[in-house]
């Protein structure tokens, strides 16, 4: 196991003023897992991903990703190591074609070419694994609010990370949608991408998840198999208030249907 | 987005040839305009690299010309051949744009814009206030070149055609570039351009230098040139007001449209523009606002023939 650790995140904490939105967080991911990150919302789920992706430097703790620590990097310098990142909102270059979007990824992040020809091919090769490659040269603001998601994989693909950070991929999607994005991103997990999920929908995250962290106030509060997680008190309480913490039932039953 | 096509090159070719003719096709007044052309384009394919490449609305260029002016200026009557002058000024230019890059490139959007102000501002009273050094708001005189007034203008022109070459050049290198391509996708979205591993300070800070080093010798060319410059002439914010306006009238981030834009800014002011003195500014005012309602993207960007088919259509 200890080997198999890719990212090693030790007892993070941040905070804006006096809120402390990551508290105090140890967690670590192996390669090629996939887990989900939950929590109500505000829990500092998004701030967690920010801290590991570079975009905010924690104020204690450490990141250590590969054996070496990274704690305070930029986000660029996460990128070229491999730390990937989607938004919540999607962040496309709005005037640019769509394949040109994905060849940023491809020539800055994975290093794999300076040339935009050679670029502009695999980058063509990402767009059909997700299935734009029909839309490749249309400018990425023209695009559905689906295939812009389509978009920001494919672009994180591009990237060729080691670990895919997923901040709710599918938020605004419709079912068939949300279908469609899962098998997506087990194929991504086939590869042997390290995911960390965040996602509000409980069946996907249960259904994706071979671990699941929970954070509530910036806390850890609860990690392990999802079955464990879910009937875990503590997090019954951090969802539903303390009155529900004696009804497990609630959530078991609506695992059932 | 990008053309591939060989014939604007050829347009350009032949624009700069029939610049480079004027002394023998045309009056001392015409190859004035010839030269003034050659500097402004020069002048606007500087801008094109942090406003137009890079979208960082830069007001910094008439403090990068009046610094040139000034350093070549001093130099020169401090003994410096012209050329070598001129060549100092450049990199005085540079180290200036690189350090002070480091650290206005933090602001974004208006506070970028006002930052680049500012640097105007204290450049212009740098220079009327350090009366030892820069004759203070007297001006200062640079030597007067040897020659007849027809070989000084013509040794003018050549050098502002060259400097423009040389910007031009650089500009198709950047265009096609990993920096180009780098600077396109801060323009568009700077936070995600960090995401996806560009190192968006570097490549910003580049940008600024080379927003900066033709302006640099322009400056000091310009001094030489006119033999006398003075603050307010040097650091004028309303240089740089023409260069954004000369690349957004063309078409920002693409490697003609300043060219074209300051071919038509330049005619434009003298052949109507000259004629109303007094409204000089206004007309100016006037353009800028046209410009964003009914070209937000230049000239290069209307589709001319869409434009034609719809008229006869």
């Amino acid at each position: 196991m200890a080997e198999d650790v890719i990212l090693n995140a030790q007892e993070l904490s941040k905070s804006f003023g006096g809120v402390n939105a990551v508290n105090n967080v140890s967690f670590s991911l192996s390669r090629g897992e996939i887990v989900g990150l939950i929590g109500p919302n505000g829990a500092g789920k998004t701030t967690l991903v920010n801290l590991l992706s570079g975009v905010i430097t924690p104020d204690r703790g450490k990141i250590i990703f590969r054996g070496s620590e990274v704690t305070s990097q930029k986000p660029y310098q996460a990128a070229r190591r491999g730390i990937a990142r989607t938004f919540q909102i999607v962040q496309p270059f709005p005037n640019m074609t769509v394949l040109e979007n994905v060849m940023a990824a491809v020539i800055f992040a994975s290093g794999r070419t300076s040339d935009l020809r050679n670029a502009r091919d695999l980058a063509l090769e990402h767009l059909s694994f997700v299935g734009l490659a029909e839309l490749a040269e249309q400018t990425a603001q023209t695009l559905t609010l689906p295939s812009r998601k389509r978009l920001e994989l494919a672009k994180s693909l591009a990237m060729q990370p080691k670990v895919l950070m997923l901040d709710e991929v599918n938020a605004g999607l419709n079912a068939v949608e949300v279908e469609k994005a899962l098998a997506l991103i087990r194929k991504i997990s086939e590869m042997g991408i390290t995911i960390l999920i965040i996602e509000h929908l409980m069946k996907v995250v249960l259904s994706l998840s071979d671990r699941i962290l929970v954070l509530h106030h910036g806390e850890l509060i609860s990690q392990g198999n999802p079955l464990d997680v879910v009937n875990d008190p503590k997090v019954i309480e951090a969802y539903l208030g303390s009155k529900f913490t004696e009804k497990k039932l609630f959530i078991k039953d609506s695992l059932h249907e | 987005m990008r053309t591939n096509r060989i014939w604007p090159y050829f347009l350009l070719a032949a624009w700069i040839l029939l610049l480079a003719a004027s002394p023998f096709l045309a009056n001392n007044y015409l190859m004035k305009i010839a030269t003034y052309i050659a500097m402004f384009a020069a002048i606007a394919m500087s801008w094109n690299f942090i406003g137009g490449y890079a979208g960082y609305p830069s007001f910094a260029t008439a403090a990068f010309v009046g610094l040139g002016s000034y350093s070549g200026a001093i130099l020169q009557n401090a003994g410096l051949p012209m050329f070598l002058a001129w060549g100092a000024a450049a990199v005085i230019v540079v180290v200036f744009s690189a350090s002070i890059g480091l650290i206005i490139l933090r602001m974004k959007g208006h506070y970028f814009a006002i930052g680049s102000i500012a640097l105007v501002d204290i450049g212009s009273h740098t220079a009327s206030s350090w009366s030892s050094l820069t004759g203070g708001g007297e001006g200062l005189n640079v030597k007067i070149m040897q020659g007849g007034p027809e070989l000084v203008g013509m040794i003018f022109l050549y050098t502002m055609l060259a400097i423009m070459l040389l910007a031009f050049i650089t500009t198709v290198i950047v265009d096609r570039s990993k920096l180009g391509f780098g600077l396109r996708c801060i323009q568009q979205n700077e936070d995600a351009a960090d995401m996806l591993g560009i190192n968006v300070m570097l490549y910003k800070n580049i940008a600024f230098i080379l927003s900066s080093v033709f302006c640099g010798i322009i400056g000091a060319a310009y001094a030489s040139w006119v033999a006398y410059i003075s603050p307010l002439d040097s650091f004028s914010i309303l240089l740089t007001l023409k260069a954004a306006v000369m690349v957004l009238l063309g078409g920002a981030g693409t490697v003609f449209g300043p060219i074209v834009g300051s071919a038509a800014l330049v005619i434009f002011e003298e052949t109507i523009w000259s004629r109303f003195l007094s409204l000089h500014q206004g007309i100016l005012g006037l353009v800028i606002v046209l410009l964003i309602f009914f070209l937000p993207n230049g000239l290069l960007k209307v589709d001319w023939s869409k434009l034609w088919a719809k008229k006869n259509g």
